[in-house]
């Protein structure tokens, strides 16, 4: 892939408080053009400090950022016009209404779209008249969104989206940000919800107190993970009878088995139970999910520190 | 939500880009519609420089004016100008900057394409447009009614008014970066009240001090800014005591952008 063909590239960057707390420890990441990116992370682990940087909110304590070809805290006029922004808390008058603070917000947007369709886009255009307070969180969220895709930007910037939204206005959310990756937007995306991560991004990096621990495809992050499979043997069975190629662990008589070929240790379980007559009580087995993923680096790192 | 179709795609070619005009307009408006649906500032704005250019000019009648030259009339309503600057623009700004920072919509216009300085500027157009609009209502009503003469030199009216709203802008936003709360701009606000109304000469002008005082009182922020007022109004100022205000205006204002740049904070302490 030729260097163009990133949309976003991201060096060795380090961002520290004045405080002296180190938020982003040194991560380098790179979004290609129509990608839908998701940073991934428990809260604190440094996403929206990391997202801010690529902003270009704040300029980062080392490494180098570009979006678009430019460094978007020096070089912002050039970015800034072609860049979408919805922060993890949007802040409006409370006093304008929802079409108020979209012509404002229209006025200062190069190549806006008109304010009606804005709001139609997020399902907010029944809601025009009404003022900014009177605004459920969810439709505050839509209202940010909508600003964000004011400008119909190359690159979209969301920073947890769908918080406080319901089912259906999450999937809605979901919807509009997969057609817009359809017509050639880059969406660099951050969220604690696992599920939208694995459907809606193309690939993604799971973040740990301030670094990426994991990064690739959904599917990819999920199959270097190994499956487990879990079941009960009964009172009398000692665990060391299983076959040592299984590498169970026990806990009592509960066993936990990873594997990397869930198929293989399956079938070469149930064979030695069949052959020794042993009722395996429930058995479970099962891929890994990106939950599980997540959690055992969450673990892992939390215990390793 | 309806109509994904239209979401439409990344802009192709180089859209239209925005103006500082557009985005001024922009921002002065909303800014306008939010200070009209505020009371309480709409009431600080409009009502507060009549009333004290009443209080002033009442008692104005125990004092000597006869060592500054000018009658209560002149010396209430040029200090009146002083007031609108200070209480349209300073005061005012400054609860508007500090209920922006702390509802995050400072930090949300920062994600756009509008440049910092222009967040500032467009968020006082609506202070500067009623400053404007009561000193030029002070200035007709003493032609008109109070016997005073036309300003003798209007460039030099305009050019103080013009300084000292500017002025108070950038002290506005100074002020804001050591305020956490609407409610406490009140309080923070008060030095530069007192020090003006006392030492600028809006309530008593410098005149009519003991010179040491007075020389002291000249360096303060918006003592240049009242003396360009009272020479381009009432006239007979010397050349070299306006150049010397102006340059006092010039440099305070020259300060207070550096503190603001330096300073300003964007969004709330957390």
């Amino acid at each position: 892939m030729t260097t163009d063909q990133y949309v976003i590239t991201v060096d060795d960057l380090r961002r520290k408080y004045a405080g002296g707390f180190e938020a982003v420890s040194g991560i380098s990441l790179s979004v290609a053009r129509g990608e839908i990116f998701a940073l991934l992370g428990t809260n604190g682990a440094g996403k929206t400090s990391t997202v801010e940087l690529l902003e270009g909110l704040a300029a980062p304590s080392a490494g180098t950022v570009r979006v678009l070809g430019h460094d978007p805290y020096r070089e912002r006029a050039a970015v800034r016009p072609r860049i979408g922004v919805m922060l993890q808390e949007g802040g409006f008058p409370s006093d304008l209404t929802v079409a108020e603070t979209t012509r404002m917000w229209a006025r200062c947007t190069s190549g806006a779209r008109p304010v009606a369709e804005a709001l139609e886009l997020v399902g907010l255009g029944h809601r025009a008249g009404v003022r900014v307070k009177q605004l459920s969180g969810g439709e505050r969220r839509r209202l940010d969104l909508a600003l964000a895709l004011l400008g119909r930007p190359e690159v979209l910037f969301l920073d947890e989206p769908t918080t406080g939204l319901d089912a259906e206005g999450r999937h809605d959310t979901w919807d509009l940000v997969r057609s817009l990756r359809d017509t050639g937007t880059t969406v660099m995306l951050t969220t604690h919800y696992l599920e939208e991560a694995e459907t809606l991004a193309d690939r993604l990096a799971i973040m740990h107190r301030g670094r990426i621990v994991t990064t690739g495809t959904p599917a990819g992050v999920t199959a270097s993970r190994p499956a487990r499979i879990r079941f009960t043997l009964p009172d009398g069975v000692p665990a060391g009878r299983l076959p040592l190629s299984l590498q169970a662990a026990a806990q009592g008589q509960r066993i936990s088995i990873r594997t990397h070929d869930l198929q293989s240790s399956l079938a070469e379980l149930l064979r030695w139970a069949a052959e020794t007559g042993v009722r395996l009580t429930g058995l479970d087995a099962r891929s890994a999910s990106l939950e599980e993923a997540f959690l055992e680096i969450a673990q892992a790192e939390s215990a390793g520190v | 939500m309806t109509g994904n179709t239209m979401a439409g795609g990344a802009m192709s070619g180089t859209p239209a880009r925005t103006s500082a005009a557009g985005r001024l307009a922009g921002l002065g408006q909303a800014e306008l519609t939010l200070l009209i649906r505020n009371r309480t500032a709409l009431f600080v704005a409009l009502l507060m420089p009549l009333i004290m250019v009443l209080a002033t000019s009442s008692s104005l009648e125990r004092v000597d004016l006869g060592k500054a030259g000018m009658s209560i009339a002149e010396a209430s309503l040029t200090g009146g100008i002083g007031m609108v600057l200070i209480l349209v623009v300073h005061l005012n700004l400054v609860s508007a900057y500090v209920a922006r920072r702390e509802e995050l919509v400072l930090k949300r216009l920062r994600t756009g394409e509008i440049p910092d300085h222009e967040i500032l500027a467009g968020t006082a157009l609506p202070s500067f447009g009623l400053a404007l609009a009561q000193c030029t209502l002070l200035v007709v009503a003493g032609v008109a009614f109070m016997d005073l003469r036309t300003p003798e030199r209007p460039d030099l009216l305009i050019a103080g008014v013009v300084v000292g709203m500017v002025l108070m802008a950038a002290l506005a936003a100074v002020t804001a970066t050591v305020t956490r709360t609407v409610e406490s701009a009140q309080i923070t606000t008060m030095p530069l009240f007192l020090i003006s109304v006392a030492g600028s000469g809006l309530f008593v002008p410098l005149e009519v001090m003991p010179d040491a005082m007075a020389s002291v009182c000249e360096l303060l922020p918006l003592t240049g800014a009242m003396i360009l007022v009272r020479a381009g109004w009432l006239g007979g100022a010397a050349s070299g005591d306006v150049a010397t205000a102006a340059l006092t205006a010039l440099v305070w204002t020259l300060v207070s952008v550096f503190a603001v740049q330096r300073w300003f904070r964007w969004e709330p302490r957390r």
